[in-house]
């Protein structure tokens, strides 16, 4: 029997690598990444300067989505405006609406009747369940999972039927208008809205088991694109991005519009890991802990819904008396939290029916220009679970 | 005017004796209370940046964040002085309180410094400014159009920019109801 012989390494490749030829040589290259790409959540696009999988730079290029709204607003009178703050964050439009009506109401002093100001809570806390449930489905989505987002829309989808109740439309609504809401809810709406809580609780830990916790999602999530609470504050950042780094501020406690000061509700922020079940990779200001705030904040929403259930008195849901708004000279500057963060609107009258300057200030702008400072140094496929986890509607980005 | 808003303003005229702020609501009502909580002060654009800093960095203002940065163009607007009015909205999170700054500016070179030093969010807020109303930012790092397009030259948010017309393609064809 002959020997065994291993072969040694042969001498052609051992020439090569000490040479130095063998090793990878990288070169930089700039990937563009949208304005049609699944992953960014609309028309946004990412240029991103490359070196392998390493990120250098992603510089957003935004206003695809420019369609004047803050001129038309300012040649409209504020009711026929109200249609298109709906079109500015699509997936909040009740929240929209209430702004710029708080806008208008503050600066003209217009009265809204109890119930419609009830009304107005229980819609617009309504419309961030739907909104922070589009967030979970599509940030599942964006990370490879699918079967979460059939779970969001189907509870969604019930949401978006008790709004078609009350007001015939399922997206933009234009229900919440100047003086209170435009209508009062059908008969047994309440009952149906207290067997859809008692539905939709119970499913949140579901969601919990499925995604939040799922290893796979943790891994992709949890410490990537890390913003420090200082930075947070700095780049204008509000909502859940800014919960998400530890901050606790959220206007409905901070500055309560409306009438938010009579509920009681928590205020979710990012933890560190390792706490209360929190995965152990899990940093404050990460991703995950962008994602999470959103889940524990629709337990938060249902919760205050109950509570404006049993509070809503009868009577009224608009002022009636209202006809014929002039503006006063002035302007005024209202700020409310919509499920993405601070929406602003500084509206400035000059003394006819028309607003001479309409601003909106969408949450979702400051929350995406930070993209370039966090993604810096991160790896590509990093980049969608960044962008996902700002949650950002272009809407409102571009108006 | 509230406490803290007090606070603020007598702080700043501490800090800066020769400048008159003149601190004003933004609406003043004659009805009194509405708004009246809502007090904005004017600042020349040569001392605006180190106002700013004071108003960020100083303990008894702490304004950590800059909500938003707008611009009003006054043409036509009755009883106004000059043609634009950027507009900062400050918010400090740590003691919960709100001003607002003003800073005129005229034409022909409408220009303020950029504030992008003090607020890293500024940034894009100025961008969206310069796009919309043709105010420069000086110092600023990326002064580019932001939501419409470069080759973009006019500034549609001027009062001197018609909802219509303009900008639209030329070479469109028009239908009228006698050409159906």
């Amino acid at each position: 029997m002959a020997d065994v012989v291993i072969e040694s390494t042969p001498d052609v490749l051992m020439d090569l690598d000490k040479s130095g030829q063998g090793d990878v040589r990288t070169e930089e290259m700039l990937v563009n990444m949208g304005p049609q790409h699944p992953a960014t959540h609309g028309v946004l696009r990412v240029v991103l300067r490359t070196d392998g999988e390493m990120v250098l730079e992603s510089i957003p290029h935004v206003g695809y989505l420019h369609r004047c709204a803050e001129k038309i607003g300012e040649n409209l009178q504020p009711y026929q405006y109200i249609p298109y703050t709906d079109r500015m964050d699509y997936l909040a439009g009740m929240n929209n609406n209430q702004a710029y009506a708080l806008a208008i109401e503050k600066l003209a002093g217009v009265e809204v009747p109890e119930r419609g100001k009830y009304l107005r809570v229980i819609f617009a806390e309504l419309n961030r369940v739907a909104s922070h449930l589009v967030a979970f489905g599509t940030y599942g989505l964006d990370m490879g999972a699918f079967t979460p987002f059939l779970y969001s829309f189907r509870e969604r989808e019930m949401i978006l039927d008790m709004c078609e109740s009350a007001c015939g439309a399922r997206l933009t609504y234009s229900y919440l208008t100047i003086g209170g809401a435009h209508d009062d809810v059908p008969d047994r709406f309440f009952d149906v809205l207290l067997e859809f809580l008692d539905y939709f609780e119970p499913k949140i830990p579901e969601y919990n088991q499925l995604l939040s916790f799922n290893h796979i999602f943790v891994k992709r999530t949890a410490d990537v694109g890390v913003i420090s609470a200082s930075d947070a504050i700095a780049w204008g950042l509000t909502g859940p991005c800014l919960r998400g780094s530890g901050v606790k501020w959220d206007l409905r406690r901070s500055a309560p519009y409306e009438i938010y000061d009579r509920f009681e509700f928590d205020i979710p922020v990012g933890v560190a890991g390792g706490t209360d079940g929190i995965p152990r990779s899990v940093v404050v200001g990460d991703c995950w802990s962008r994602y999470f705030v959103r889940v524990l904040e629709m337990q938060q929403s249902c919760r205050i819904i109950r509570q404006a259930i049993e509070q809503i008195p009868d009577g009224d849901h608009i002022n009636k008396k209202l006809k014929n708004l002039k503006l006063p000279a002035g302007e005024v500057y209202m700020e409310i939290e919509n499920p993405r963060g601070q929406l602003g609107f500084y509206v400035q009258g000059d003394g006819s029916a028309i607003p001479s300057r309409v601003k909106a200030r969408g949450p979702s702008f400051s929350n995406i220009s930070i993209l370039n400072h966090i993604g810096r140094g991160c790896l590509l496929a990093d980049i969608p679970a960044i962008v996902g986890s700002t949650d950002i509607v272009m809407g409102e980005v571009d108006r | 005017m509230h406490e803290a808003t007090q606070q603020v303003i007598s702080a700043l005229s501490e800090g800066f004796s020769d400048v008159d702020f003149s601190p004003s609501p933004l609406m003043d009502r004659a009805d009194g209370a509405v708004g009246a909580e809502q007090i904005y002060v004017r600042v020349p654009a040569d001392r605006l940046l180190e106002v700013m800093r004071f108003l960020r960095n100083s303990e008894a203002c702490a304004f950590e964040q800059l909500c938003d940065l707008t611009c009003v163009d006054y043409l036509n607007f009755p009883k106004a002085t000059d043609r634009y009015g950027v507009v900062y909205s400050l918010l400090s999170l740590s003691r919960n309180h709100r001003i607002w700054v003003k800073c005129f500016v005229n034409d022909p070179s409408p220009e303020v410094p950029s504030v992008t030093g003090v607020w890293a969010g500024a940034e894009w807020m100025e961008r969206e400014v310069w796009d919309m109303f043709g105010v420069r930012f000086s110092d600023h790092p990326d002064l580019r159009r932001i939501l419409t397009w470069e080759a973009f030259e006019a500034h549609p948010l001027r009062k001197d920019y018609p909802l219509r017309g303009r900008g639209e393609r030329e070479d469109y064809e028009v239908l009228t109801r006698e050409s159906r």
